[in-house]
Formats: C-alpha cells, structure tokens, sequence
C-alpha cells in the first residue's frame, strides 16, 4: 500500500518529465533530410557507385589491366583492354579498356577494386541512387563510370571521421 | 408551413451543418495530428500531398473509399457493418447540445412567412444535458463492442471485452466528476453551466473551481476515448488492432473517424463543462464597450474562441500521446478503481460539505 501511495504521488512527477522531454524535442525541430528536394548527406568514407577517375589533363586512369575484376569477390567486373595509338589515345599507357562494365547487382561494394588499383583508377565514391526499371540496365558500362559523373543531389559531409586519429596509433 | 415544422427545418440543416463541419475539422485534426506527433519525435510528418501536406487525409479518404469493401466469411454480417456507423454516429450526436456561442439570432421574416425564425448556436438545449452528454457519448464503446464481438475473431473480442471493462469503469470517475460541478452550477442544462462560467468577469471557469474534478475527468476522458495511453482496446503489439482487426476499407476508416471524433467529443465536452466554452476572461466587458458591427460579431468570435480552445485541448492530448507509453491492463483498472474513483467521490463530499457550509453562512437554506 505505501509502495502504491509512493507510486502515485511520483508518478505525476515522471509524466511531467516526460513531457518536459517531449516539449524540448518539438522545441529542437525535425532532422529528417528531405532527400529528393534537399541533397543527401554522405560520409566522405561512404561507399557507393564506383568511378573511373581521369588524370588532369583528361586521359583515363585505367590502363586496362583487370587487376580489379581479379580482386573482386564476386566478379561482377569485366575488362576488356585495347591498345592504346598515337590517332586514339585514351590512357597514358600502352594500353586501355575498351570494355568496362560493372554489375551492380553483384557488387558489394567491398572496396577491394579500389585497392587493388595501381593507378587509382577506380575508386568507390558516394553514389547511391542504384535502383533501375530494367535488370540490364544495372550493368554500368564504362560511359556511366568515367567521370565527370558527380550528382548534384549528394553533399560530402565534412565532419571529422568517426575514429579518432589517435586510436590507430595507439599500439 | 407552420412554426414548428420551419424550426424542425431548421434544427435539421443545422444538425448536417454541425456534423458536416465536425468531420471537415476531423479531416484537418487528423492531418494536425500526424505532423504534431511527427514534430514531437523530430520528424516533419506528411508533407507530401499538396502544399505542406495539406491534402494527406484527403488522399487518405479517397484510398479508404477506393479499396475493396470485404466481409470475412466468418462474421455475423449485420452486426459487424452497423457497429463502425454505431461508433461514430455516437460520437456525432453529442455535439447536438454544445453551445457554440451565446447569443441567439432572430431571423425577422415576419412579412415572409408571417414568423420569425429564431436560429440558436447549439442544435438541441436538452434540460438534461449533461446527462445526454453521458449516455450518448459513452455509447460509442458498443460500436466496439458490437465489431470486436461479430468479428468472431479471438484478438477482436478481448479487444472488445477490454473496451468494455475500461468504458465501465471509467464511466464512473467521469459520471462522479461532472456530479461535482453540477453540485456547484445547480443545473444540468449544458448552456446553464457555461453561463454559469461567465460570473466573475468570466474568471468562473470551473477548471480553477474544481481543479481535482478537472484532473479526473480529463484522464477519464482519455480512457474513455480510447486514447493513448489509455488506449488497451487497439494494443497494436499484443492485440494487432483489437477490436479493427477484421475491418478493411471504409468501414476500417469509419472506425478511425470515431475514434478522432470521439477524442474531439471529449475536448469540447472538457471545454464546455471545464474551461468556460465560448468564452473568455473580460470578453464580455470588452465586447460591451466596441462599437455594435463589432458586437454583432459576437458569435462568429465566440465560435473561433470555442474551437481554439477545444484544438489546444486537443493538442495536449497528442502531447501526451507523444509522451507517456501504454498502460498495462491491470494498472489501468488498479488506477481507476484504487486511486480515481475514491478521490472523485471524496472531490464530490467536500464538495458538498464546502457548498452546504457557505451557503449556510450566507442563509441561504
């Protein structure tokens, strides 16, 4: 009976905060991102729709060697290279991909593409708008992935990484 | 046409108006009521229909009319398509005896139709009001009941015999705490108590005279209609809709409409009884010294003071829904019974004992 008594007469107390709580959230306003009116925020570390990334006097990175598609776990990446002439140049190299398609359906977006890279040609930015009317349409080809292919409806968030610099130091 | 059958004319338009206006407002609440939960826990609620989402219940209506009206095999068909019309029909009646302003007006059609018409803010000016306020407005839990029953559904019928046993018991506190402000008004009539409101510069609101009666009935009220967190006879996670849950379509939205005008009966019922209806503190006083257009204005403001009131009214309701989580079953009746009853009936007693000793004081036996 006492423990009810106690029970009741708090009880007041606690519903008064929790509407004190509830006050301060409506006070505070929403944070919901209005994604297709308002760009999207992404985390700089994101990873999203693969680029393939030029050089900047605008010839391709890619050299055509499939190093990528023979680090990808699920081999949704294929290559296919030719040889770069002085008429057609792509690359700096001797050669370039003539060929390069990515299935998104397949991808992971692992990331390990992009390290197996040597001229860090292909790099997982922060795309996500993936979804297609079509199945066929979900395999990229290389005109989708050479930049410039940004969207407008993204913004990088500039915020300090999550981890701190010092816990990877720390041994 | 003779007097009378012009005023049952008359009394007619004015209940479609009342009910019209009543689920127009319904419609806005709903909307009002999404995006106040929506801001309460940080979100922006419908803002896609139509500017600032102004038109979602709109859409809404027209995806409840469009769907497939369906009767499951297994229910008792007439009981379970009257029970959502019973609910919300009930919820409807109980604006017939609110006043919305104070002031009647006289239509002087003499040279017309040889009368004059008298149109009055309220449909029905029932001497027993506050008792048809009761009976009318509590009967919406056998539209519940009458559904959740014919439903033949084991989730739909505990959500119904929960329903009945919470109304039953907070019919009592409710019925209790309103007996304590007629005690003090001396009357039963709906329009009496609010006038009675206006004493003292229209200060008199009961709410500051009865502040425990308040209380009561305003927690009853909740109970009563069924609402957060009160709201044990839709348990979505142990009940998956109570006693809705073999309704699809309209009849599933009829059941929705009720309860929103159940909750909005409540508020205005809360304004009217409580906190003074149509009126202000100092309106009148300030209404006297205007000029007349402006005094002729009169009812037009008491109508937007009443409904202002009864929307703040309604707005705490959603605040408390956006804070304080679902009772369990056996608090729900342990409250009402332990806790509200007792205190309601001792409200009453000193009350009366108050009451009896000033007007002994003052000789007036």
């Amino acid at each position: 009976m006492l423990n009810e008594v106690k029970e009741v007469i708090t009880a007041p107390i606690e519903v008064a905060k929790a509407m004190g709580i509830t006050l301060k959230q409506l006070l505070r306003g929403p944070v919901t991102n209005q994604f297709p009116d308002e760009p999207a925020q992404v985390y700089p570390r994101f990873r999203g729709r693969h680029t393939l990334k030029r050089y900047e006097n605008g010839l391709e990175r890619c050299i055509g060697c499939a190093l990528c598609a023979a680090a990808c776990p699920t081999g949704c990446i294929y290559v296919e290279a030719a040889e770069n002439t002085d008429e057609d140049r792509h690359s700096p190299g001797e050669r370039y991909a003539k060929i390069y398609d990515i299935n998104m359906l397949r991808c992971i977006f692992c990331g390990y593409c992009a390290e197996a890279c040597p001229t860090e040609a292909i790099v997982l930015e922060h795309d996500f708008t993936l979804a297609e009317y079509d199945r066929w349409d979900a395999v990229y080809s290389k005109e989708r992935l050479l930049e410039p292919n940004n969207p407008e409806y993204l913004v990088v968030r500039d915020d300090e990484v999550f981890v701190k610099a010092k816990t990877w130091s720390n041994k | 046409m003779s007097q009378q059958t012009v005023q049952i004319l008359v009394d007619i338009v004015k209940l479609s108006i009342v009910a019209s206006v009543i689920m127009g407002i319904f419609v806005f609440i709903l909307l009002v009521e999404r995006k106040l939960i929506g801001r309460f826990t940080r979100r922006y609620g419908p803002n896609r229909v139509g500017p600032f989402g102004l038109l979602q219940s709109i859409a809404d209506a027209i995806k409840m009319m469009l769907k497939e009206e369906m009767v499951p095999g297994h229910v008792n068909k007439i009981v379970y398509v009257i029970a959502p019309g019973m609910a919300l029909m009930s919820a409807l009646s109980v604006f017939a005896v609110i006043p919305f302003a104070r002031d009647t007006i006289t239509l002087p059609l003499e040279s017309l139709i040889g009368f004059s018409v008298i149109l009055t803010p309220w449909v029905a000016d029932v001497n027993v009001g506050v008792l048809y306020l009761l009976a009318v407005g509590t009967l919406g839990s056998y539209g519940i009941i009458l559904g959740g029953w014919s439903s033949n559904n084991k989730y739909s019928l505990l959500g119904a015999l929960r329903t009945s046993a919470q109304m039953l018991s907070y019919e009592l506190p409710l019925g209790v705490a309103i007996l304590s402000v007629v005690v003090m008004t001396g009357t039963l009539r709906v329009t009496e108590i609010v006038e009675w409101q206006t004493q003292f510069a229209g200060f008199a609101w009961l709410a500051f005279l009865q502040p425990i009666a308040f209380l009561i009935f305003f927690i009853s009220a909740l109970a009563e209609s069924g609402r957060a967190p009160f709201d044990l006879p839709e348990t979505e996670n142990e009940l998956i809709s109570g006693f809705m849950t073999e309704y699809g379509a309209l009849k599933f939205g009829l059941f929705q409409a009720a309860e929103f005008v159940h909750a909005m009966m409540f508020c205005t019922i809360t304004v009217t009884i409580f906190l003074g209806g149509w009126n202000l503190p100092f309106l009148n006083e300030i209404l006297s010294v205007l000029p007349s257009p402006i005094q002729a204005l009169a009812p037009v403001i008491h109508v937007g003071i009443f409904i202002g009131k009864s929307l703040v009214v309604y707005c705490s309701l959603i605040w408390i829904r956006a804070s304080v989580p679902r009772m369990r079953f056996d608090q729900l009746m342990a409250f009402c019974w332990k806790w509200l009853l007792p205190i309601a009936l001792l409200n009453l007693l000193v009350t009366v004992f108050v009451l009896a000793i000033i007007a002994e004081l003052l000789g007036l036996w």
